[in-house]
């Protein structure tokens, strides 16, 4: 991990709570959220949420359970409707859009509990994530016209490069149902990027591996990062990933962020340590 | 079949482009050639047919049967779309057929007026009754999704048991629309109760059986491009769909009109079978006749839905005989199947001819690899397949 460490770049404060690396200094914020929060009830599951992504950032979200940090994905992917607030991507506003557009404008996301097209397969799966830049007309995809056959063609040539970046290509034919826990994990990862994002948000993407398979994830989300040239914010309780890979990193307790930082920043910051441990842990 | 195993090694090495399967080297037929060979069954099977109704082998009420067979096949498969592909419960598909059935026979009847053609000339066969068989299937067709879409923007808000409720409610009004329309018009349109008689006898063995081809083959290309792909993906996980950029209304509203526009397609060779149209005909119990078909033969399997709806036309014709005992035999077999086999008799399975002759090409069986070995075990397994594929002859080139 000193290579990573290495990386690892300066923080600039740009608008008070937010911080972005450095590198993206300069350049519009491609995730925006500002005073963003919903209410379910009398409840307050998120209060002014405040984030702006760096174009290239690795950022995690972290949090005692029930802290809302899935709620947060479900408000920046218009899952739920954010009570207060705005969501800025690139600049656009996605208020008023359905899930599916917000898609479209550019936030993918994968889920906590795996939801894979089981019944369809690995390549099938990642085509569905490319149907929306898929152009031909219902009647040409019907009667089976040329330009169907060129985009099947292309599309499915792409599917299986982009199968390639977690080595899947073997599993092309399978059932997304029957592929070992690991490999679902990683197929929602590229069904996320087959919509070609500007914004992945990954729900605890290393939930349920061992140990070797996480480092593997790890490295995994860099060159993701780095090939595809987008921001990735990621939930996870899996510090060891948390700290080796994010740049920033926000701390969520009871719906509001409580700190915010470097990973190393971050572990020492006696207000994380109270929201996981309690007041005692704080000496 | 000895030469064939190297050669079936060497492949990969020659073309970049082999698709990499499970096995590496798997032998895949050329797109053309497959649509060839469903072709030419779909061919061989009109022309047996013909062949035996033109020499009597098959008798006039046999043929009607058959026709009846096609038309519920058309029926069951395009309920399949909504049930079994997209994984929703609709229970007014009569309701569509009945509205593309007085579809396609008013425009029929009305067009044979303005142009002067007789029902005689539907029998003798002419150019301009082929354009208005057709167009009346289309007209008949249209009908049905315009409702389709009616129903289908507001309906498909709900899941489940409420879409169920709603959809029975839709087909209900549509039966009594029909029953009592004339007296709103103050014109004769659909006849009311006693019904619209004087439909020419358009339908026949030959062009039922090209429009179920005709029918499975749009359904098939339209379940393999990426609309087909879109409306499985909200039947397998409907968020996670959407989240991938599906836009779940469109396509769900889609996949409700294509299924209604089908089942019109159905309602206007219907009428031509008939030659009445009743709109008692089109109640409740006509949409759960369909729905069993697809649910005993497996949601989302075309091949099931095909079968199925052969078995359950011909069954309760062959019971005839037993009139008193045949709804209990169809129940007992409805009983049968849903307590051994819930999934229905294919599941999910669909049915590939080219598959199966894949399978034989490259020696990979169920029942053991032959591939690389040689000697007499893959001689032997040659056989057997190639007669299983004869008997499902029928039913793949109505599949496909």
């Amino acid at each position: 991990m000193p290579a990573d460490k290495k990386r690892r770049p300066v923080l600039v404060q740009v608008e008070t709570p937010n911080l972005i690396p450095e590198r993206d200094l300069g350049k519009m914020p491609v995730l925006q959220a500002e005073h963003l929060g919903i209410d379910f009830g009398g409840l307050t599951a998120v209060d002014d949420f405040n984030i702006a992504m760096g174009r290239t950032e690795i950022s995690g979200l972290i949090g005692p359970n029930g802290a809302g940090k899935t709620t947060i994905f479900n408000l920046l992917t218009n899952v739920y409707r954010p009570t207060r607030g705005t969501v800025l991507l690139d600049g656009y506003d996605t208020a008023g859009k359905s899930v599916a557009e917000v898609n479209h404008m550019g936030i993918a996301r994968t889920f906590q509990n795996i939801r894979l097209f089981s019944k369809m397969t690995v390549e099938e799966n990642v085509l569905v994530g490319f149907g929306s830049q898929m152009k031909t007309h219902l009647f040409a995809d019907m009667l089976r016209l040329p330009s169907h056959w060129r985009q099947e063609a292309e599309f499915r040539e792409k599917a299986r490069e982009l199968l390639d970046i977690f080595d899947m290509r073997r599993f092309a034919e399978t059932e997304a149902g029957n592929l070992p826990y690991g490999a679902q994990r990683r197929l929602e990862i590229l069904r996320a990027l087959a919509t070609s994002p500007k914004v992945l948000l990954l729900d605890e993407p290393a939930a349920g591996m061992n140990p070797a398979e996480t480092e593997e994830l790890m490295e995994n989300i860099q060159r993701i990062r780095d090939e595809f040239q987008i921001a990735i914010l990621l939930i996870e309780h899996d510090m060891s990933l948390v700290m080796g890979v994010c740049e920033v990193v926000g701390v969520l307790d009871y719906g509001r962020i409580i700190a915010k930082g470097t990973p190393e920043e971050i572990q020492n910051d006696p207000k994380v340590i109270e929201a996981y441990l309690g007041k005692q842990g704080v000496k | 079949m000895t030469d064939n195993a190297p050669k079936g090694e060497a492949r990969p090495v020659i073309s970049a482009t082999a698709s990499k399967g499970r096995t590496g080297a798997y032998r895949r037929l050329p797109m053309p050639a497959r649509y060839a060979i469903n072709a030419i069954l779909v061919l061989v099977f009109l022309v047996v047919g013909e062949l035996m109704i033109d020499g009597g082998a098959i008798s006039r009420y046999q043929s009607t049967v058959l026709e009846q067979v096609g038309i519920y096949i058309i029926l069951a498969v395009s309920l399949n779309i909504a049930t079994g592909y997209l994984g929703q419960l609709p229970l007014g598909h009569a309701g569509f057929m009945s509205v593309g059935g007085y579809g396609c026979a008013i425009f029929i009847v009305r067009m044979m007026e303005t142009l002067g053609v007789t029902a005689r000339d539907f029998v003798t066969g002419s150019p301009v009754c082929g354009l208005l068989f057709v167009g009346g299937l289309l007209v008949g067709g249209l009908c049905a999704a315009v409702c389709g879409l009616i129903i289908g923007i507001p309906a498909l808000r709900l899941k489940g048991d409420y879409l169920a409720i709603i959809t029975l409610a839709f087909s209900e009004i549509i039966r009594v629309v029909m029953l009592n329309i004339d007296s709103v018009l103050g014109f004769k349109l659909t006849g009311g109760a006693a019904g619209l008689t004087g439909i020419p006898g358009y339908t026949s063995f030959l062009n039922v059986f090209v429009v179920v081809a005709v029918v499975c083959f749009l359904i098939h290309t339209m379940m393999k491009s990426r609309h087909g792909r879109a409306i499985l993906a909200i039947r397998d996980n409907e968020i996670a769909a959407e989240a991938t950029g599906v836009n779940t209304t469109y396509y769900k509203t889609l996949a409700f009109v294509v299924s209604a526009f089908f089942a019109g397609v159905a309602g206007g060779l219907y009428a031509g079978c008939i030659g009445v149209l009743q709109p008692a005909v089109f109640g409740f119990m006509k949409s759960i006749e369909i729905l069993v078909m697809v649910v005993l033969g497996g949601m989302g399997s075309m091949l099931g839905s095909v079968i199925s709806a052969t078995f359950l036309t011909i069954l309760p014709e062959a019971l005839r005989a037993f009139s008193e005992y045949r709804m209990i035999v169809y129940a007992v077999v409805l009983i049968l199947v849903m307590i051994f086999r819930p999934q229905g008799l294919l599941g999910s399975y669909d049915f590939s001819l080219s598959r199966v002759i894949e399978r034989v090409l490259n020696h990979d069986f169920p029942w053991g690899k032959g591939g690389t070995g040689k000697g007499s075990a893959p001689d032997a397994a040659d056989h057997e397949p190639s007669e299983t594929t004869d008997a499902e002859e029928v039913s793949a080139d109505a599949g496909r």
